[in-house]
């Protein structure tokens, strides 16, 4: 359960930045072995890439991509927020300009490969 | 809401510094009910021991901050209809402030943290001087205008959660009214407010979680005037000289 005074879309923020975060940082390190492994057993990693074609793994490479589009914007709101004098409006203007920025640009990116 | 007599349920806090629990009372609804008028009729009706702490009751004074249902509100200018949970009603002291009894704060804490964070004139002229003439439309001045409105109630303070985690750190509303004197022409001292705000309690504690600009009975945005601040001590991170 929200507590009632945290029942604002700015709380909302705050925590999907932290958790998107939080969970970045669990998964980098996984991330991380697996690039040595190209160095170190090609043919384990070329076994996995394989296994990563499969629905799920799918699934979870868009939860994956969806934290990293929340952690990136929650920064630059935070940003634009801290250290930017302008008025609210702005801020919600310039988030959203970004927001459909990235909108168009995955769209894309969808249609090429 | 209708006119009928309807009994609300009201859940009061009542205690003491050590402990307390929440006593159950029936409150006739009436018209254009506040959440001061609910506590004013239970203590007139019901219970002359209950202690609560009100003053103007138009919304100027800021001493009737309570929690309701959840939430700091100022409770002279809360109408009853607006959060009302079902029949339901649930007042407790302020969060993050130590209880003196019932639904009473010691705000101590809160006023001793304006001291600490320089929100006090440095005056930069005697009586002798000319008055300096500040343009409304100035850049300092406009950011003044809202921080200055403050009615001290505590709502900010309560809705905090990094208050809550660090009983060190000044509070939205401390730190706003840095602000408004950091952008006074006419203070003497900036840099002692910055490095009052800067320290250890400072505003680089605070999340942007916004609750206390969410808030404030006054629409007043102390999450604003902090990122002000932080702006300001990086800037003079980058201006001192190593
Ligand atoms: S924005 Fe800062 S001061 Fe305001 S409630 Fe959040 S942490 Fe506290
Ligand atoms: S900033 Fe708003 S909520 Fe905080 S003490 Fe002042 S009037 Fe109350
Ligand atoms: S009684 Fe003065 S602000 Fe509510």
């Amino acid at each position: 359960m929200i507590r009632p005074h945290r029942k604002h879309s700015l709380w909302l923020a705050y925590i999907l930045h932290r958790i998107s975060g939080f969970c970045l940082a669990v998964f980098l390190p996984f991330h991380f072995y697996l690039l040595a492994l190209a160095l170190t057993e090609p043919d384990r990693l070329d076994g996995f890439l394989s296994w990563t074609d499969t629905p799920i793994v799918k699934l979870a490479e868009f939860g994956l991509v969806f934290l990293l589009a929340v952690h990136f914007f929650g920064g630059l709101r935070l940003m634009a927020l801290e250290f930017f004098p302008w008025s609210t409006s702005q801020k919600t203007l310039a988030a959203l300009a970004i927001a459909s920025a990235f909108l168009v640009a995955t769209i894309f990116f969808l249609q090429v490969i | 809401m209708s006119t009928k007599q309807e009994d609300i349920d009201v859940s009061v806090w009542r205690g003491d510094p050590h402990s307390g629990n929440y006593e159950n009372f029936k409150v006739p609804a009436q018209e254009s009910q506040t959440i001061l008028d609910v506590i004013s009729w239970i203590q007139q009706n019901q219970d002359a021991t209950l202690s609560y702490r009100f003053a103007c009751r138009v919304g100027m004074c800021g001493s009737c901050a309570m929690m309701v249902n959840g939430i700091p509100r100022w409770t002279c200018r809360t109408h009853l209809n607006k959060v009302l949970n079902g029949n339901k009603l649930v007042v407790a002291p302020l969060r993050n402030l130590p209880v003196i009894k019932d639904l009473v704060t010691d705000m101590d804490p809160f006023f001793d943290k304006w001291i600490a964070a320089e929100g006090l004139h440095h005056p930069s002229k005697t009586r002798l001087d000319p008055i300096e003439e500040i343009e409304p439309k100035s850049i300092g001045r406009v950011e003044i205008d809202t921080g200055i409105e403050c009615i001290n109630c505590s709502i900010c303070y309560a809705a905090c959660d990094t208050v809550t985690n660090n009983s060190d750190y000044l509070g939205p509303a401390a730190l706003q009214r840095a602000w408004t004197v950091y952008n006074d022409v006419k203070d003497a001292d900036k840099q002692t407010v910055l490095d009052a705000v800067s320290g250890d309690g400072g505003c680089l504690n605070c999340h942007s979680q916004g609750s206390c600009s969410v808030h404030c009975p006054n629409d007043l945005n102390p999450m604003n005037a902090i990122a002000g601040l932080k702006r300001a001590t990086v800037a003079s991170l980058f201006s001192r000289k190593g």
